[in-house]
């Protein structure tokens, strides 16, 4: 949850990039970090295996601007997408203000996205929350690929609640600052409800 | 399991905590002594900071504790509340304080294991009375947050880059 810090009148937010292996989660933050003036961001620490796909998170601080006399900050983690990480993917998900899911478009990932929110869903449960009260929204990446599934039909399997969602290619950057600023948005939103996510 | 509560810092507890962790820098004779939260969020550093990456070593910290926190679960014990790193030149201390806040100890060959663990157990009984404060102080009604203002232009704004 938010960590609203009036002595240093900061406030730090987590958002956390969820979805099935080589989704592109890590791509998402790759991208963010390149295109992110240095002044407004740390450091992209990758926490991967020797073959690059991410063992435990990645994480990246950015710094938003100022919103009515605070610095709002956002912390950016991705989990591991591999299925047999379960037990980190629950960690990260501890202390979530908001959630990207980002589907892999391809056909042939369609189980594995499905399967992937299914648990998305019950690792937020178990940490008390529930998917359809938190911000959340959807990015369906890889657009740029031949065998993709139309846009209607992701939507129609992973965004029955219609929450934003995005077209994304996050190897170009496609979508990527989108999904962003809408799932800050719902953030932000959220926080002026005093729920503090 | 229930979620965690909303963290707020005042400045009346900041200064308290700021105190705390400046004594233990002196007392433990360490190079840096900081309190992350843990979500990974900073809350109070001190000693010789400025060359460090906080942030960065705030999140892996709240990784660490929490990777810990799930081997506990597994092992059916509470918590590991302590970690000790031994590297060449530099160790670090990590002490779990109220299963709430993490207080971590950096120091070299000026300092001892024996001399930290000690202060820590001083500095963590007294984190732990001003967090628990600070969480009362957060649930009593009237606590608004300062966010209830912000208009859609103010979160418009933040993206006009």
């Amino acid at each position: 949850m938010s960590f609203i810090n009036y002595m240093a009148r900061e406030i730090n937010c987590k958002i956390v990039y969820y979805g099935p292996g080589l989704c592109g989660k890590t791509t998402n933050l790759q991208y963010i970090y390149e295109r992110t003036n240095p002044s407004a961001k740390g450091k992209l620490i990758s926490l991967a295996t020797e073959t690059e796909r991410t063992l435990f998170f990645d994480f990246l601080p950015l710094n938003l601007g100022e919103i009515r006399g605070f610095k709002a900050r956002f912390q950016l983690y991705t989990v591991p997408g591999q299925v047999f990480y379960d037990a980190s993917r629950k960690l990260i998900l501890k202390g979530v203000d908001g959630v990207v899911f980002v589907a892999d478009s391809q056909y042939e990932r369609t189980e594995a996205n499905i399967e992937s929110l299914e648990n998305l869903r019950t690792n937020l449960s178990e940490q008390g929350y529930q998917l359809d009260k938190l911000p959340y929204v959807v990015q369906y990446n890889k657009r740029d690929l031949p065998n993709v599934a139309d846009v209607a039909e992701l939507r129609e399997l992973l965004n029955p609640t219609n929450v934003p969602d995005f077209e994304g290619v996050a190897r170009t950057g496609v979508g990527v600052f989108d999904t962003l600023k809408a799932v800050a948005k719902l953030v932000l939103t959220e926080l002026r409800k005093g729920g503090g996510a | 399991m229930a979620r965690d509560q909303q963290m707020v810092m005042y400045e009346e507890e900041f200064n308290q905590i700021q105190f705390v962790v400046d004594k233990l820098v002196k007392d433990a004779n360490a190079k840096v002594v900081f309190i992350v939260d843990k979500n990974g969020q900073l809350i109070a550093a001190s000693g010789d900071v400025e060359n460090l990456d906080t942030t960065s070593l705030a999140s892996l910290t709240a990784g660490n504790i929490a990777a810990t926190g799930g081997m506990a679960k597994l092992l059916r014990e509470d918590e590991f509340a302590t970690q000790f790193h031994e590297g060449t030149k530099q160790n670090v201390h990590i002490q779990l304080v109220g299963n709430r806040v993490i207080l971590v100890v950096i120091f070299d060959a000026r300092s001892s294991l024996g001399l930290v663990r000690l202060r820590v157990k001083k500095a963590s009984e007294e984190l732990n009375r001003i967090f628990e404060a600070l969480l009362k102080k957060v649930q009593e009604p009237g606590a608004d947050t300062p966010f209830a203002e912000i208009s859609d232009e103010d979160i418009d704004n933040l993206f006009n880059d």
